[in-house]
This record gives structure tokens, C-alpha cells and sequence, in this order.
């Protein structure tokens, strides 16, 4: 494959440079890692600047409500067998973001974006990707974001007659109906633990029929495609070039080997097969301190982000059995600020741990949790958390600002 | 007081369930248990036939489409007419609350409500979300209320029926009052869910089917949460 970045005008190196200085400065003052305030000064010298840097490459975005971040670490890591790849780790998944990411890999050839679901119409033009993967959509943070059914309309229509691959989840209503105005589309069974967001049909409203796996409209065409990318019981991956492929993860759980399947079909519309892949895909050991294994003291703590329903499904999944487990709550703006979402979670898997409660919103917690009767211990801080577990494992899950907040006294953990 | 259980239904989760609309039901659940009050309560999808001997109906808030369908679905099979003319209780949030009225707006254009209650919705000109407090219309004897809202509708309400509270912050129907309270039908705005961080209002709607009062709970983490959210008000 050739693939080569054109040259930039004058006026867009010039931005360029401009944005690589106020990300550095941001950087220095400690103010973060200056992607969103780098892409905005960038983007305000020549506001076509995320096309122009995108041109010539070849592009992969990937968006979703839950497993963005991680499934673009997978899919830059496999790129990385062909050449160098720009990527908006740090998961600035806004047009700043993607504008920073690749300034700051002016020579990559290729590009592996997370995109903010709500960013996919706008980004699509710009970027001219060569695949758009689509891994779910469900319920996260309604007091200001898209309900899920708008959100699915909104991609059905950026998608509508769009020349681009899409590598889609079959298991989930909302992706399928999202997809199906799009020419091309690899299937991949990612699985979808929470369905509560996909009872009905979105295409015409009736009751979908659900029978294991399988989903169909009794009213309309809508139903689940056949997948050519799928997890097995075992959790290895079945190619569409008949193997069976197994995957060995530094993550945890299902929902990411459900990730790295994804990202496998998305490698190989680039021409990189998953013997090649996956060896890549297994190193990736943490995301910005996602499922990042900390030491200190005597502890050994893991920490697990959770931001909506269908996230803490997957992450008391992913708990250690039998290990004391703090969960922090807080609702910030980043959050969401409402909390009624708790009553989406059954914490019941918890029952029979040391469990703590910490966060702005712990008393949220604590009377969920106690409706839901599993006991617990309400603490200050994550300071007092460690000192009430005594030596050993902890398992901390939290929501984002939450997380940052632990993460920052963990001294910013990647 | 009667040992027949206490019957729930939550109505239509496939369609009536955003924000933690569950909660609600779990609430009054394990309220009624904590005082030795049998109790089931079960969720009726919206292909099901709508049971009208039940003690208590819960709707929840949903989407415009699922709100829509739910009131064709309401009008259709008729169960909660007949349970509100048993002197059945309804607790309903949101599209929920909505739809228990004359008429209300889903996608753009005007749709028939169940009209259990004398109140229409329409468009507000901006999407009221954030905290909401007020003080209970008094006959109730409730605490404050305190919740969270979220939601572009705006209710007006009959001359005939009493708002559930007046607003002190928020915007709940119009900016003034918030909710209803009609008989043993109470509609709201809120989430958080209502019930969790209005327990008081759980004991009412459970007092109405056992007929008198309940005795206290100790509900140390409800008060602290109530406390909490109602001094972030300042």
C-alpha cells in the first residue's frame, strides 16, 4: 500500500506549528496533555486543518458508547505493522483531539481515530476514513448527550451513501440500524451484555424477538446479520478466512477480547492479518491508566473506569473474585450529572467483599447499594480506602473524573 | 393490616425505562419488605396484556417514539383505566407523566394522552435539566421534595388538579409547580430516582394501599443523601 501525507499550505504548517507550541506550553504547565487546547488554536488558524492534515492518509475512526478508547489502541497497535500510525491516545475524541493527533505525526501515513459518537457526522467529511468501526450504542449520561435513538439516526444519516467500509457489531440493534444505509459492512458478533436500550425495533418500533444470540423484527427487514468476525466459547476469535485465531490479552475481560476481534477486522481491511495483529494487540497492557496494575505500599491495586450502564456490567465482570473493591462515584460535568443510572446497575455480584464507597456522590452509592443489599463501608477518600483493606489486592472501578481524581494520587498511572 | 401481597406493576420497561426508572420499583419493594409487608412486584412488557388488579403502577420516562407507542399501546388494552377506576395507585415520571394527560408532544406533532388526569404537555423553548427542589403541596404532610430533571416538555395542569409541589429551584411544569397529584396518581419530572431521594413519597404511595400509616425506617443513607443534595442548592 502507498500511502504518503501530501505536503501541507503554507497557511496550514503554520497551524500546525502553532498547535504543537500551545500543546507543548500546556503540557509543561502541567495543565494536561494539551491536545484540546492545541487543536483549538490550530483549528482557529485555518479551520480546515484537521482535512488538510488527514489528506493522503489512510484512515481508520473508530466510535461507540463503551470500549472507543481501547479497540483504537488495538487497531493503532496492529497499523503498526505496516508503518507509523497517528492516534489520538490520550482519548481527546473531539475534532481538536483528531487535529492534534495528527499534527503531531505529521509523517505517519496512516491514522487510527477515537471519535466521540456525538463527533462522527462532522468527522466522516473530513477525514475521509477507509473504515469506520461502529462497536455500540447505549445510555450514557442523557442529561446532556444524544438519546440513544436520535444518536442511532444521526450515524444512519452521516453514513447514508458515505464510500467508506464500515466494520460493524451485528449483536446490537441500534449499530445494525445505524449501518444498514452503508454500502459495505463486515459484521462482527462483539457481543451485548446490556440490552435495555434495544427492545425495540428502531426502524419501526415493534418488540424485537430475541433467541440467544439472534434478534429479528417480527414488523420489518431489521434483524441480526451474519457475522464473519465472532468470539467463540472459549474466547478465541473465528476469522472469515476459516481459523480460529486465539487471543492472549494484558486486559481484562470478554468485552475486550470482543475489542481485539473488532479491531482484527479492521486491521484486515488494511491488509494486516491477525497472526500479524496480534501479537501487537497483546502488549497493549493499559490505556491512560485503564486497567493500569499499580503497586504502592502494600497494595496492589487495579484500576477499572466505568461511565455508563453498560460499562459496570462489563466491569463487575471483570473484578477479581474474592478481593476487596472500592467503587467512587462523582457527577461532574464530564460525568454526567445525574446519578439515577446506578439503578441501571445490579451491584449484587458484589455481595460477600469488603466493598468501599468514596466520591463526591458517594451517598448515591451508599443508598443503591443498600436497596440492593449489598453492604458496605463508606469512606472519605481513596487514602482511607487503602487503609481499611489492610495488604493485598484492591480493585478500584469508578467514573471518570473519579478515576482521574485516584489516578492523579497514583501519580498519573498510565 | 392484610397479608395479601402487595401487587407492583412496572409498566412497559421495554419502552418506559431511561435514567434508572427501575429504581423506583426496587424502592418501594424493599420499603414495603422492611416492614414485614409481603410484596411482588413484575414488569409488564408492552406485547403483554396490562394486569388491572394490581395495587400500584409505575411509568417511567422513554424517548418520544417508545412514549408514543406506549400511549397507543395504554389506550388500546385498557388495564390502567380499569385499575384507576379500582382505586389503583400510579407513580409515573416523565414521558410516564406526560402521557397520563389529555395530550402531550412526541416527534413534532401532538398525540392523545390516556386522560386519566386533566393536564396537557407541550415544547418549552429550552430543555429543563438540573436539580429541582420544592415544597410538597401540604395536604400530602411530605418533606421537601428534591430530584432531579431532565426533560423538554412542559405540563400545564387542570384547574381541578393540584400540582405534587411548588418549585423553590428548577423548572419542573412550567417554572412555578412541579408534578401532580390527582386522587392516588402522582406524576413528576424527576429522576434520581424520585423515590430514592424522596422516601417519604414511597411511604405515601405504599400507605395508600395498606390504608394507614407505616411505621418509621431508619434510613440513615436517604437522609444523608437528602441533606446533601438539598444544601448543594444553597
Amino acid at each position: 500500500m502507498n500511502t504518503e501525507p501530501v505536503p501541507l499550505p503554507l497557511r496550514a504548517k503554520l497551524a500546525t506549528t502553532l498547535l504543537k507550541s500551545a500543546a507543548a506550553l500546556s503540557r509543561a504547565t502541567g495543565r494536561g496533555d494539551g491536545s484540546v487546547i492545541g487543536g483549538r488554536v490550530g483549528l482557529k488558524v485555518e479551520p480546515q486543518l484537521l482535512a488538510l492534515l488527514a489528506r493522503g492518509r489512510e484512515v481508520a475512526l473508530v466510535s461507540g458508547t463503551n470500549g472507543k478508547t481501547t479497540t483504537t489502541r488495538f487497531v493503532a497497535a496492529a497499523l503498526g505493522v505496516l508503518g507509523d500510525v497517528a492516534t489520538n491516545s490520550f482519548g481527546a475524541n473531539m475534532p481538536t483531539g483528531h487535529t492534534t493527533a495528527l499534527a503531531q505525526s505529521v509523517g505517519a501515513p496512516y491514522a487510527v481515530l477515537e471519535v466521540d459518537e456525538h463527533y462522527l457526522r462532522g468527522v466522516l467529511p473530513q477525514t475521509t476514513p477507509r473504515v469506520v468501526a461502529l462497536l455500540n450504542l447505549s445510555r450514557d449520561q442523557l442529561d446532556r448527550a444524544m438519546e440513544v435513538g436520535m444518536m442511532a439516526e444521526a450515524w444512519r444519516k452521516a453514513l447514508d451513501g458515505v464510500h467508506t467500509h464500515i466494520v460493524a457489531n451485528c449483536d446490537d440493534p441500534m449499530i445494525v440500524w445505524a449501518a444498514s444505509t452503508s454500502r459495505e459492512v463486515t459484521w462482527v458478533a462483539a457481543g451485548q451484555r446490556w440490552q435495555e436500550d434495544s427492545f425495540v425495533c428502531p426502524n419501526c418500533g415493534r418488540h424485537l424477538d430475541r433467541e440467544g444470540v439472534h434478534w429479528a423484527c417480527p414488523g420489518c427487514q431489521l434483524r441480526r446479520p451474519t457475522p464473519t468476525w465472532s468470539l467463540d466459547d472459549t474466547d478465541a476469535v473465528l476469522a472469515p478466512d476459516g481459523n480460529r485465531y486465539e487471543v492472549t490479552l494484558q486486559l481484562p475481560g470478554r468485552v475486550n477480547k470482543a475489542n481485539a476481534a473488532t479491531a482484527l477486522a479492521v486491521a484486515a481491511r488494511f491488509g494486516v492479518s491477525p497472526t500479524q495483529a496480534l501479537p501487537r494487540i497483546a502488549q497493549v497492557a493499559s490505556i491512560a491508566g485503564r486497567y493500569a496494575t499499580v503497586v504502592k505500599g502494600d497494595h496492589v491495586i487495579r484500576l477499572l473506569l466505568a461511565k455508563n450502564p453498560a460499562g459496570w456490567l462489563e466491569a463487575l465482570d471483570m473484578v477479581e473474585p474474592g478481593c476487596p473493591v472500592l467503587l467512587a462515584i462523582n457527577a461532574r460535568d464530564p460525568d454526567g450529572l445525574d446519578t439515577s443510572w446506578l439503578y441501571d446497575v445490579d451491584f449484587s455480584p458484589l455481595r460477600g467483599r469488603h466493598v468501599l464507597v468514596s466520591g463526591d456522590r458517594a451517598y448515591d452509592l451508599c443508598v443503591r447499594l443498600d436497596i440492593n443489599e449489598v453492604p458496605f463501608e463508606h469512606v472519605p477518600n481513596f487514602g482511607t480506602a487503602l487503609a481499611r483493606t489492610g495488604n493485598g489486592r484492591l480493585e478500584v472501578i469508578a467514573n471518570y473524573t473519579a478515576f482521574q481524581d485516584i489516578r492523579a494520587e497514583l501519580d498519573r498511572v498510565n | 393490616m392484610s397479608t395479601e401481597a402487595i401487587r407492583i406493576v412496572w409498566v412497559y420497561p421495554d419502552l418506559l425505562s431511561t435514567y434508572g426508572d427501575r429504581g423506583n420499583l426496587l424502592i418501594l419493594e424493599q420499603r414495603a419488605r422492611r416492614r414485614g409487608l409481603p410484596v411482588e412486584g413484575i414488569g409488564v412488557h408492552y406485547d403483554q396484556p396490562l394486569p388491572d388488579s394490581a395495587d400500584i403502577y409505575l411509568l417511567g420516562g422513554g424517548e418520544d417514539r417508545p412514549q408514543v407507542l406506549a400511549a397507543e399501546k395504554l389506550r388500546a388494552d385498557g388495564g390502567l383505566h380499569r385499575a384507576v377506576s379500582r382505586g389503583a395507585a400510579i407513580f409515573s415520571v416523565c414521558a410516564g407523566y406526560q402521557l397520563l394527560g389529555t395530550s402531550f408532544y412526541g416527534n413534532g406533532e401532538r398525540y392523545q394522552g390516556l386522560g386519566l388526569i386533566d393536564l396537557s404537555s407541550d415544547r418549552g423553548e429550552t430543555r429543563a435539566v438540573g436539580e429541582l427542589a420544592g415544597d410538597v403541596t401540604p395536604e400530602l404532610g411530605l418533606p421537601p421534595l428534591t430530584g432531579f430533571e431532565n426533560h423538554g416538555g412542559r405540563t400545564h395542569l387542570g384547574p381541578n388538579v393540584r400540582p405534587l409541589a411548588a418549585v423553590r429551584h428548577g423548572v419542573g411544569n412550567d417554572g412555578t409547580t412541579e408534578g401532580v397529584w390527582s386522587g392516588r396518581m402522582i406524576g413528576t419530572y424527576l429522576h434520581g430516582p424520585a423515590l430514592a431521594r424522596n422516601p417519604a413519597l414511597a411511604d405515601l404511595l405504599l400507605s395508600w394501599v395498606v390504608g394507614q400509616q407505616l411505621p418509621p425506617l431508619q434510613d440513615e443513607w436517604p437522609t444523608k443523601l437528602r441533606g446533601e443534595r438539598l444544601a448543594a442548592l444553597g
